[in-house]
C-alpha cells in the first residue's frame, strides 16, 4: 500500500482539541466532523487538503483527549498518512483501530517541508521526499498491529477470529 | 526481575504468571466504560461490525456527562443514542439525568470501580482509578466496541516510572499542585505508554480524593496509567462501597522502573499551569498580576467534596471580584446534594457564584462558561490548550480549588493562603 501527496506540516503536541474541537462532538457524523479538521491551528487545512496528502508533525502528536473523532477527520478528510516524531498513545491506538496509517520517525518528521511532495510506502516503511530526494525508513508495526490493519481494523480482526 | 504493580494486574488479567515490559497480551475487563460523546461512535462501530450482545451487562458502565442536561438537539440525540443501547442490553451501570456524574468522580464513587480492577473506558482521564490500586487506561471507541463485545482488550505492557513520595502537603496545597509540579518536570510526553507508579512514605498523608486527582492527570503527562498502593485509606474508601470484593496488588521488590523520582511533599507550592499546555507550570506567587474574566471549579479533576470544601473555605463570606463570573460544578449528585446539606451551596450563592449540577460542560468548552475572544479562565480543570474553552484566542490557567477560589476573590491570579 503507498500513498502520494503534498505535506502539511505541524509542530510538537498538536492536541485532540485542536485536531477537532470539542464543540463540534455532539454528533458522530464523520464528514460533518471533517469540515472542522485542525479548525483552531490551521483554518486552511481543510481547505487545501486533498486525497492522499501527508500530515507531518513533531512530538506527542494527538495528545488530550481520547476521542476517536480526531483520527477519523484526518481520515475522513482525505489524509493518507500521518508521519511524527511521536504519537501520544490514545491516539495511535485509535489510528490503528480506525485504520489511519501513522508513522513515526524522528528523522523524517525534522526534515521534510511544508509543501513538499511525499511518497510513502507502508509495507516497507520507505518515506521519500519527492521534493528533496531524500529517503527515511520508519519502523515497521509489530506483527500484532499489521495484522489488525491487514484485516481492516480491530472490529473487523475481532469477528476474523 | 520482578513485576511492576501495574505489570502484575495485567499478568493476572491476561492468566500469565509474569508479563514484561513491551509484550502484548490480551486481558480480561471487569469495567468498560464510555460516556455521551464516545458513546455513540462506539454503538456505531459495535452494530456495524455485527455484534448482537455484550459480553456482560454488569461490566459496563455508560455515563451521560459532558453535554447534560442535553445541550442542544444533537447532543440530545447522542443521549438518546446511548439511553436505547443501554436499555436494550440492559446495561446494568447506566448514568442518566437524576442520578449521573462526571464519570470519573461517579464511578469510585458508587463502587463500580475497585482494587485490582483491569478497567478501559473511551475516555482520557480513565486513568483516574489508579488511585484505588486498579489498572485503568483510556482509549478510543473501537476499543469500547470491542471491549463490549469481548470482555477483552490487547494491551502492550508498559515499563514504568517510579515516584517517590515523601513529608506532607502544605495547607495551601493539594494533590492537583502535586500533578501539576510533576508535569511540569517531565512534561507532557514525559511518561509517554508508561506507567506512573506512586509510592513511598508520603502516600499515607494524601486522601483518597488527592490520589483520585494525580491519577487522574497521569494522562497529562503521557501515561498510559496512574496508581497508588492500596493502603488503610484505600480500603477504608472501598469498604461498604465495593460492588466487588477488592484484589490487593504490589509491585515487587525487585521491580524494574525506567526512572525514580523522589518528590518532598513538604516543598510542593501551589501550582499553576499557563497557557497552552499542563507543563508550562510555575508558582502561584510568582506569577505576578494576571488578571481573569472567568473562574471554573469541578470536573473529573477536582470536583470532588474535598474540592468543594476547599472552594467553600475560602469563598464563605466573602465576595467573587466585580466581573468575574465564578462557576461551580460538583462531580455528582451525591457532592451535590452534600453541598446542599452543608450549606456549601448557600455560601457559594451569596458570594456571587454560579453552582450547576454536574457536567464536564466548560473543561472541554462544550457549554456552561465558554470563554470569548481574549478571555481569561483559572480553572480547576485538566487541560489549557488551544481553544479548549471556547475561542482560540482564549487562554486557561489550571490550578487547584484553594488558588481558583482565591482568584476569583481577588480578581487576579492568586497564592492561596495557609488557612
Amino acid at each position: 500500500m503507498n500513498v502520494k501527496g503534498k505535506v502539511f506540516k505541524y509542530p510538537d503536541n498538536v492536541d485532540t482539541d485542536v485536531i477537532i474541537p470539542a464543540r463540534y462532538l455532539n454528533t458522530s457524523n464523520a464528514k460533518e466532523l471533517a469540515l472542522h479538521c485542525m479548525e483552531d491551528i490551521d483554518t486552511e487545512f481543510v481547505k487545501k487538503v486533498s486525497v492522499g496528502d501527508v500530515m507531518v508533525a513533531g512530538w506527542n502528536f494527538g495528545c488530550g483527549s481520547s476521542r476517536e473523532h480526531a483520527p477519523l477527520v484526518i481520515k475522513t478528510c482525505g489524509t493518507g498518512c500521518v508521519i511524527a516524531k511521536s504519537f501520544a498513545r490514545i491516539f495511535y491506538r485509535n489510528a490503528i483501530n480506525i485504520g489511519l496509517p501513522i508513522l513515526e520517525c524522528e528523522q523524517a518528521a525534522e526534515e521534510i517541508n511544508a509543501g513538499d511532495e511525499v511518497s510513502v510506502d507502508f509495507d516497507t516503511g520507505l518515506i521519500t521526499d519527492i521534493t528533496t530526494g531524500k529517503t527515511y525508513k520508519a519502523q515497521p508495526f509489530p506483527e500484532f498491529i499489521q495484522n489488525i490493519i491487514r484485516k481492516g481494523g480491530l472490529l473487523a480482526s475481532l469477528k476474523g477470529e | 526481575m520482578g513485576m511492576t504493580m501495574t505489570q502484575k494486574i495485567l499478568a493476572f488479567h491476561a492468566g500469565l504468571d509474569k508479563v514484561v515490559s513491551g509484550q502484548l497480551i490480551s486481558a480480561k475487563l471487569d469495567i468498560v466504560l464510555g460516556n455521551d460523546i464516545t458513546t455513540p461512535v462506539a454503538v456505531n462501530e459495535f452494530t456495524k461490525a455485527g455484534f448482537d450482545k455484550v459480553f456482560d451487562k454488569d461490566k459496563i458502565a455508560i455515563v451521560l456527562d459532558h453535554f447534560v442536561p442535553n445541550k442542544d438537539i444533537k447532543a440530545a440525540e447522542q443521549s438518546k443514542q446511548c439511553r436505547e443501547f443501554a436499555c436494550s442490553h440492559c446495561v446494568s451501570h447506566f448514568y442518566d439525568v437524576g442520578k449521573m456524574g462526571i464519570e470519573h468522580a461517579l464511578l469510585p464513587e458508587q463502587g463500580v470501580v475497585t482494587a485490582g480492577d483491569c478497567i478501559i473506558g473511551a475516555d482520557s482521564h480513565t486513568c483516574t482509578y489508579g488511585a484505588l490500586g486498579a489498572f485503568s487506561t483510556g482509549v478510543g471507541s473501537t476499543d469500547m466496541a470491542a471491549g463490549m463485545a469481548t470482555g477483552t482488550a490487547w494491551f502492550k505492557v508498559p515499563s514504568a516510572i517510579k515516584f517517590n513520595l515523601s513529608g506532607k502537603l502544605n495547607k495551601n496545597c493539594s494533590g492537583k499542585d502535586v500533578i501539576l509540579t510533576i508535569i511540569g518536570m517531565i512534561g507532557v510526553d514525559g511518561a509517554l505508554y508508561k506507567s506512573m507508579e506512586f509510592t513511598g512514605d508520603g502516600v499515607s498523608s494524601l486522601s483518597m480524593d488527592d490520589r483520585l486527582c494525580i491519577c487522574n492527570m497521569a494522562i497529562e503527562a503521557g501515561a498510559k496509567n496512574g496508581i497508588f498502593p492500596v493502603d488503610e485509606k484505600t480500603l477504608e474508601y472501598l469498604n461498604g462501597r465495593s460492588e466487588r470484593k477488592p484484589a490487593i496488588f504490589s509491585a515487587d521488590e525487585d521491580a524494574e522502573y525506567e526512572k525514580v523520582i523522589d518528590i518532598d511533599l513538604n516543598k510542593i507550592v501551589p501550582t499553576v499551569a499557563c497557557p497552552h499546555l499542563p507543563e508550562n507550570t510555575h508558582p502561584a506567587s510568582e506569577l505576578g498580576d494576571i488578571k481573569i474574566d472567568q473562574v471554573v471549579i469541578g470536573s473529573c479533576t477536582n470536583g470532588r467534596m474535598e474540592d468543594m470544601t476547599a472552594a467553600y473555605n475560602v469563598l464563605k463570606g466573602q465576595k467573587v471580584a466585580d466581573g468575574i463570573r465564578c462557576i461551580i460544578i460538583p462531580a455528582t449528585m451525591q457532592i451535590y446534594k452534600e453541598c446542599v446539606e452543608k450549606g456549601y451551596v448557600t455560601a457559594f450563592i451569596d458570594a456571587g457564584a454560579v453552582v450547576s449540577t454536574p457536567t464536564c460542560g466548560p473543561c472541554l468548552g462544550g457549554y456552561m462558561g465558554i470563554l470569548a475572544e481574549g478571555e481569561r479562565c483559572i480553572a480547576t480543570t485538566n487541560r489549557n490548550f488551544v481553544g479548549r474553552m471556547g475561542h482560540v484566542k482564549s487562554e486557561v490557567y489550571l490550578a487547584s480549588p484553594l488558588t481558583a477560589a482565591a482568584s476569583a476573590i481577588t480578581g487576579y491570579i492568586t497564592n492561596p493562603k495557609e488557612n
